[in-house]
């Protein structure tokens, strides 16, 4: 907050660098110089990441550890061994893979809402202590007491899982500003669905991450349905990208369903942050191919919609043909998913086939004091 | 090995279902994702899709059939180098597929008694925080409240980098009420922070800021308008190291005045202790004089978890004594005893305890000893300390400047009736403001709100001297 924490301090956001270049700051040229389309412009240029052949090879794996976990999760669901609601990340991996695989861990922070799985999972977090949580368990990365909605990992600085659609953004605020304050070079990483954005609190929180200038990147996790409602039917503006105009907030559009484009994304926006210029806000189309929850139906959409989706943009279909291209074997390819099943089963026995909390947890960690 | 496909649960509540139809035959070959059949439960009709890969063997549930259990077998599916045609179905389903939580209670719990032992809470700690002895010639300065919890914030932010303050007006503008007056000009910008007019917002990136490892104070310009924010106060402040498994923390201070002020009407008018005190993850602090407001102040914005510490517009310019000493810090949850009296306990807190204690001397010359408790936090509720002073008299009114329904006065009474029974001479009773929306009317305003005479007519009821 050092510098620029005075609220009455109007328009301190720094010029983005090109049109910086073109003129000196005056204030007629105000408009000019503010480049909302910067970052969309820089990423036009390239908008895919070039992977070497390892890190191909891991982005795709871990995006098929996602779907592998989701599907036995939706699974264990079936079984009646996952209660309550239950949302899948199935058709969205390549958004948060592409995304934090370009963080520094070190450092930054994520937050989202409750279709945390796959953020967890793109963590490298055990995915026995995350299935065991869906089954309540005591092992559960939240003690059995979160359940899907609710899991944290303060240990990798990804602080939930939340519960209340698009409450999460404000928080995402606060941790950026615990980033600047604290000087610690580190960036929040905060999600949101096309749902959420339609929460008040998303712009009271651009409005204040604008004015203090705060390390965080906005993405917008479009995945078509508000729950049930599809975004032209909830959204005045379905371009959420230009949503954060109003507050001088730089937007991008991003094809979430390729892992490569997300990835330069990435790259693009948290520089822009990390090199002091405020919020980025970055739209990622996707598309979840569950309903919104396990007990949702999904009548709103054709059968064949999602079949088509499924068959010409899937993430992972779309990054295996680029394994093959660059000459990995159907063998090999065979034999990773094999690797991953395992894993994710293994999981799945572990949650299955570990105890309950003991009834004495009910009491504990209410308050951390004592009084 | 084959894979046993089984009838799906598709809702939280689902035990059974209607398989309607079969969207593959035997001998088609399926990839993960592929939908297999439709089901009807008792809300919709769900797609039933396969996770794996592999040949459909046999069927054994034929489309058509109602009420098939959740856990049924209803198809083999063979794995790659399977003979689809020679699968056959394994056991006896349905029953063994129950969802295993409830086996494992059973094991885990033991018998129903030893579960119910188990569920009790923690006993509370024997060694209860008293407030500091002050040494002997402690000198004492006055102070008004306002000064007090301002001086409260100056000394925990001199001694911790991480408490910081934000909120509408309090930095350049000095408070909007003055409680942060001269805070700017000693810690600067960085750490008296100006927010918008946004209250959910800034509560949201107050508590988000806290998760992160600071230490905010929160000033809302009055509690009234942290309706906008109470999600954050309740789901996200109050709730997270619960739901993480104690991984979460967040220690942040949400304050400002509360309660009724003068002639702004029913929105401007309202004491939410109540509301606060009845979530748990949260303590509530409600404090009436300058030295329990700055002794209080300071242990709240120590402690771990998240405070709603509640002020009163009306006592602001009052002045108490206020010990010097450094670093006067009080317990939480610690009521105080504010005058000791043998025939009847009047328990209050904030602005009632100035009017509990008015009450008293009248009672006094009415020869009718009144001892008043001041509860100071709402949450934890010092229950001992109502107790013991009902055992001592016997008697018991409850004083709140705030709604009757629902209220701290409607739990000290269930307090009395479930602990203190045996001790009471008479009905606990409750001196409340009038259960109406705040008027505005100078004259409807008076008779909304509690007064002296209220809480002494009441006490002389209980003591059966009216």
């Amino acid at each position: 907050m050092a510098k620029a924490s005075t609220p009455r301090s109007t328009r301190k956001r720094a010029p983005a660098k090109k049109a910086a270049s073109k003129t000196a700051a005056k204030p007629q040229s105000v408009e000019e110089e503010f480049a909302l389309h910067s970052l969309q412009e820089a990423f036009d240029e390239d908008r895919r990441f070039k992977a070497s052949d390892e890190q191909m090879m891991a982005l795709y794996e871990q995006m098929l550890l996602i779907r592998r976990f989701e599907e036995k999760a939706g699974q264990l669901y079936g079984l009646g061994l996952i209660g309550g609601f239950c949302h899948l990340y199935i058709g969205q991996e390549a958004v948060a893979i592409g995304l934090q695989s370009a963080l520094d861990n070190d450092r930054d922070s994520v937050i989202t809402g409750y279709r945390d799985h796959g953020h967890m999972l793109a963590y490298g977090i055990e995915p026995k202590v995350i299935m065991a949580e869906l089954t309540g368990r005591a092992a559960g990365i939240s003690k059995g007491k979160g359940g899907s909605m609710h899991m944290f990992s303060t240990e990798h600085k990804f602080y939930g899982g939340h519960g209340i659609v698009g409450a999460q953004v404000s928080l995402g605020g606060g941790l950026a500003l615990s980033h600047k304050y604290s000087e610690d070079g580190g960036l929040c990483l905060a999600y949101f669905g096309d749902g959420a954005a339609n929460q008040g609190q998303v712009y009271e929180t651009m409005n204040m991450a604008a004015l203090w200038n705060l390390p965080i990147v906005f993405v917008v996790e479009n995945n078509q349905y508000a729950m049930g409602t599809a975004v032209n039917r909830s959204s005045a503006e379905t371009e959420f990208y230009r949503r954060g105009t109003a507050f001088r907030i730089p937007g991008m559009e991003v094809n979430g369903m390729d892992v490569l484009e997300v990835r330069q994304a990435a790259e693009v926006a948290f520089k822009h942050v990390r090199d002091g210029n405020g919020p980025v806000l970055m739209e990622c189309n996707t598309y979840r191919y569950r309903g919104h929850s396990m007990s949702d139906p999904a009548k709103y959409r054709t059968r064949e919609e999602v079949q088509g989706v499924r068959e010409k943009s899937d993430p992972i279909e779309r990054a295996k043909l680029e394994l093959m291209e660059l000459g990995v074997t159907e063998e090999k390819l065979k034999e990773i998913d094999k690797g991953i099943r395992a894993r994710v089963g293994e999981a799945a026995d572990f949650a299955e086939s570990s105890p309950e909390p003991e009834p004495g947890e009910l009491y504990t960690e209410v308050l951390v004091g004592e009084y | 090995m084959a894979i046993e496909l089984k009838m799906p649960a598709l809702s939280p509540t689902m035990e059974e279902g209607t398989l309607a139809k079969w969207l593959v035959k035997e001998g088609d070959s399926v990839s993960s994702g592929d939908v297999l059949a439709e089901i009807e439960t008792d809300k919709a009709t769900m797609e039933f899709e396969s996770i794996d890969e592999g040949t459909v063997g046999k069927i054994l549930v034929s489309e058509g059939t109602e009420s098939v259990k959740v856990g049924t077998v209803i198809a083999l599916l063979a794995g790659e180098g399977e003979d689809a045609s020679s699968l056959e179905a394994s056991a006896a389903p349905a029953e063994g597929s129950a969802p295993v939580a409830d086996e494992a209670s059973a094991e885990e719990g033991g018998s129903e008694e030893g579960a119910a032992a188990a569920l009790e809470p923690a006993s509370t700690p024997a060694a209860r925080p008293a407030d500091p002895e002050l040494p002997d010639g402690t000198s004492m300065t006055k102070l008004t409240v306002r000064e007090a919890l301002r001086d409260a914030m100056a000394e925990e932010m001199r001694s911790d980098e991480k408490v910081f303050v934000m909120g509408e007006e309090v930095a350049e503008y000095q408070g909007a009420y003055k409680v942060t007056q001269g805070l700017l000009d000693e810690f600067g910008a960085k750490r008296v922070i100006d927010t918008p007019i946004t209250e959910y917002g800034f509560a949201g990136i107050g508590t988000g800021a806290a998760m992160g490892g600071l230490r905010p104070v929160v000033e809302f310009m009055t509690f009234n308008f942290a309706m906008q924010a109470i999600d954050h106060i309740i789901n996200s402040a109050a709730k997270t190291n619960y739901m993480s498994g104690g991984q979460m923390r967040c220690p942040i201070v949400f304050r400002g005045p509360n309660g009724a002020a003068s002639r702004v009407g029913a929105q401007h008018s309202q004491n939410y202790g109540p509301w606060y005190a009845s979530v748990p993850g949260l303590i509530v602090i409600a404090p009436y004089d300058a030295s329990d407001c700055k002794g209080l102040l300071k242990a709240a914005i120590r402690s771990e978890d998240p405070v709603v510490f509640l002020e009163n517009e009306m006592v602001y310019g009052r002045s108490f004594e206020v010990p010097d000493v450094d670093d006067y810090v009080l317990p939480i949850g610690k009521a105080r005893t504010m005058r000791e009296g043998s025939d009847v306990t009047i328990v209050s807190y904030s602005i009632g305890v100035g009017l509990a204690l008015e009450a008293a001397d009248e009672l006094a010359g009415e020869g009718i000893d009144a001892e008043v408790i001041d509860l100071r936090t709402l949450r934890p509720l010092d229950r001992e300390a109502i107790l013991a002073s009902l055992a001592k008299t016997n008697r018991l009114v409850i004083a709140e400047e705030g709604f009757p329904v629902c209220s701290i006065a409607s739990e000290v009474i269930s307090v009395c009736m479930e602990e203190g029974f045996d001790h009471l001479d008479a009905p606990v009773l409750r001196v409340c403001n009038e259960d109406v929306p705040m008027p505005y009317a100078a004259n409807l305003e008076k008779l909304a709100v509690i007064d002296t005479a209220k809480i002494v007519a009441a006490a002389k009821k209980v003591c059966y001297a009216d």
